[in-house]
């Protein structure tokens, strides 16, 4: 309604708003960077965070590398047919995953699943104010929660997505030579001799940085939440979104950065 | 002990606490009373540094709780939360003996667990509670884990946010006295903050009635039947009639 009478109004509080969450997510990424060079360090608190988000993702990881690396295998054939290049199936397959298909799906994946996981454990624990009660017990949340969870994300998500890249290339090795005559033999050839190292290391870089929007913004979001189950449920939203979408920006920064020369 | 001076905290356009003065010796244990909304967790979380007030001075022997070394400020506090607020991923005695696990409390495990059994024992829980989950208890249980990891450390000054809030009257009871007894055995200064009478009449020296933000009466609980105050005499008396208002 106010979008209709006063639609100046309305847009510049919404710039505002943007301009504000933007300043307070950027303030919170600065103190969890300044905490993470800081002692105490919470190493039970990391492990079981590398296990929550490193090891339990890797299921979700593979099996979306799997069927996504046959998918692009039968599309590159098909869109290869029409100019006689169906050759390069091994090669595209190989440079789509590791460059964008793994590390981008594979943050997206994990969004979705610790993302929201995190938001949902922070915030529940701000809505029953066990929050305070670490405060009250000469705990900063901040270096107990936080920073373990930032940490891990950012260290296995570049695993996970070395895996992931194995198994979507294995998939669409798999899909070449059972439904597309490849041979076994030259599909692993040309697979391995278009790849360049820069190829798998930029993969992984993006990896890493997607693992700390990931965990960032679950706590970020966590640490906000409203009251309630309402405040607890939207916190969760909103880290799977803006994790989602700015991992979908700095995807296109960091590939304007890597590959624009 | 503690000094409370003119305390002012706004959220927003809601002014919550609008000039709150209070003290508190060592070894008095004060009980905050006032209807819901009107300030008195706030004014709690205040004092801890949770919340930071926007004007007025809060001093804990004369040193402003807003500078010095948190840590330090903090080891000196236990507190038990409205809902016990006890970490559910972690077993009663991890709870219990959060404080002995990690920073500069630090004690071996077994020295830790064996303190935290004590201190179970203590508020009237048996060793086996220790390895169970939060989530396994009745909420009688969880204010008394709750309780015992506020004391867990031996702080200085212990506050007791709603302690009897979703208790049937007998448990209710058994957490005022406890509360008394541990009170008076560790020498602590208490501040709880309740709107349950017979919490007030178990656990108080001394009395204080917040409302709209600022403390309406004050004084020794042997003197709150017989205060001519309205704000207190309708409070005690849990008539919708008198000067505050039954709909805030």
């Amino acid at each position: 309604m106010t979008l209709i009478t006063h639609p100046l109004g309305a847009i510049g509080r919404a710039t505002l708003a943007m301009l504000a969450l933007i300043g307070r997510i950027a303030i919170f990424v600065g103190q969890t960077c300044a905490h993470m060079v800081r002692p105490p360090f919470y190493l039970r608190e990391f492990g079981t965070a590398l296990i929550q988000i490193g090891w339990l993702s890797l299921p979700v990881v593979g099996l979306t590398a799997l069927f996504t690396g046959g998918a692009l295998a039968l599309q590159i054939y098909a869109g290869g047919s029409r100019f006689n290049a169906e050759a390069v199936v091994p090669s595209i397959v190989a440079i789509g995953i590791v460059r964008e298909l793994g590390p981008v799906l594979g943050g997206l994946m994990v969004a979705g699943r610790v993302s929201a996981a995190i938001a949902a454990e922070i915030g529940t624990m701000k809505v029953t104010e066990q929050i305070d009660a670490l405060t009250t017990l000469s705990t900063d949340p901040m270096k107990y929660l936080t920073v373990p969870r930032v940490l891990a994300a950012t260290l296995s998500l570049p695993v996970l997505v070395a895996v992931g890249d194995v198994i979507g290339i294995f998939g669409g090795f798999l899909v070449g030579t059972t439904r597309l005559g490849f041979n076994p033999v030259t599909y692993l050839e040309n697979t391995v001799d278009f790849l360049e190292v820069w190829d798998v290391t930029s993969g992984l870089i993006k990896g890493a940085v997607f693992g700390f929007i990931v965990a960032s913004m679950g706590c970020y979001h966590g640490m906000n939440s409203g009251k309630g189950a309402r405040g607890v449920g939207q916190a969760t939203t909103n880290a799977v979104v803006s994790a989602s979408i700015m991992i979908l920006a700095a995807n296109y920064l960091l590939t304007g950065i890597f590959f624009t020369t | 002990m503690i000094e409370m001076r003119d305390v002012h905290k706004s959220f927003g356009a809601k002014r919550v606490l609008q000039g709150v003065g209070l003290s508190i010796a060592r070894g008095e244990s004060l009980v905050i009373i006032g209807g819901s909304g009107t300030g008195k967790s706030v004014l709690l979380k205040c004092i801890l540094g949770l919340i930071r007030h926007d004007s007025g001075s809060i001093t804990l022997e004369g040193q402003d709780v807003t500078t010095g070394d948190r840590d330090v400020f903090l080891a000196r506090f236990g507190m038990l939360f409205q809902g016990g607020a006890l970490f559910d991923s972690m077993t009663v005695w991890q709870n219990v003996a959060f404080r002995l696990l990690c920073g500069s409390l630090k004690r071996p495990k077994a020295e830790a667990r064996e303190i935290a059994i004590e201190k179970l024992r203590r508020v009237g829980l048996t060793p086996d509670v220790a390895d169970l989950f939060p989530a396994e208890l009745s909420g009688g249980m969880q204010k008394r884990v709750g309780l015992a990891r506020a004391i867990a450390a031996e702080p200085d000054v212990i506050f007791f946010d709603e302690p009897t809030t979703g208790l049937d009257p007998i448990m209710s009871g058994v957490i005022n006295a406890l509360i008394r007894e541990i009170v008076v055995e560790m020498g602590a200064t208490a501040m709880t903050i309740t709107h349950d009478m017979s919490s007030v009449r178990a656990i108080a020296d001394r009395v204080a009635m917040l409302h709209d933000g600022v403390v309406k009466w004050e004084g020794p609980v042997a003197e709150m039947d017989t205060a001519p105050d309205p704000y207190l005499r309708q409070f005690i008396s849990g008539s919708a009639h008198g000067p505050i208002a039954a709909v805030r």
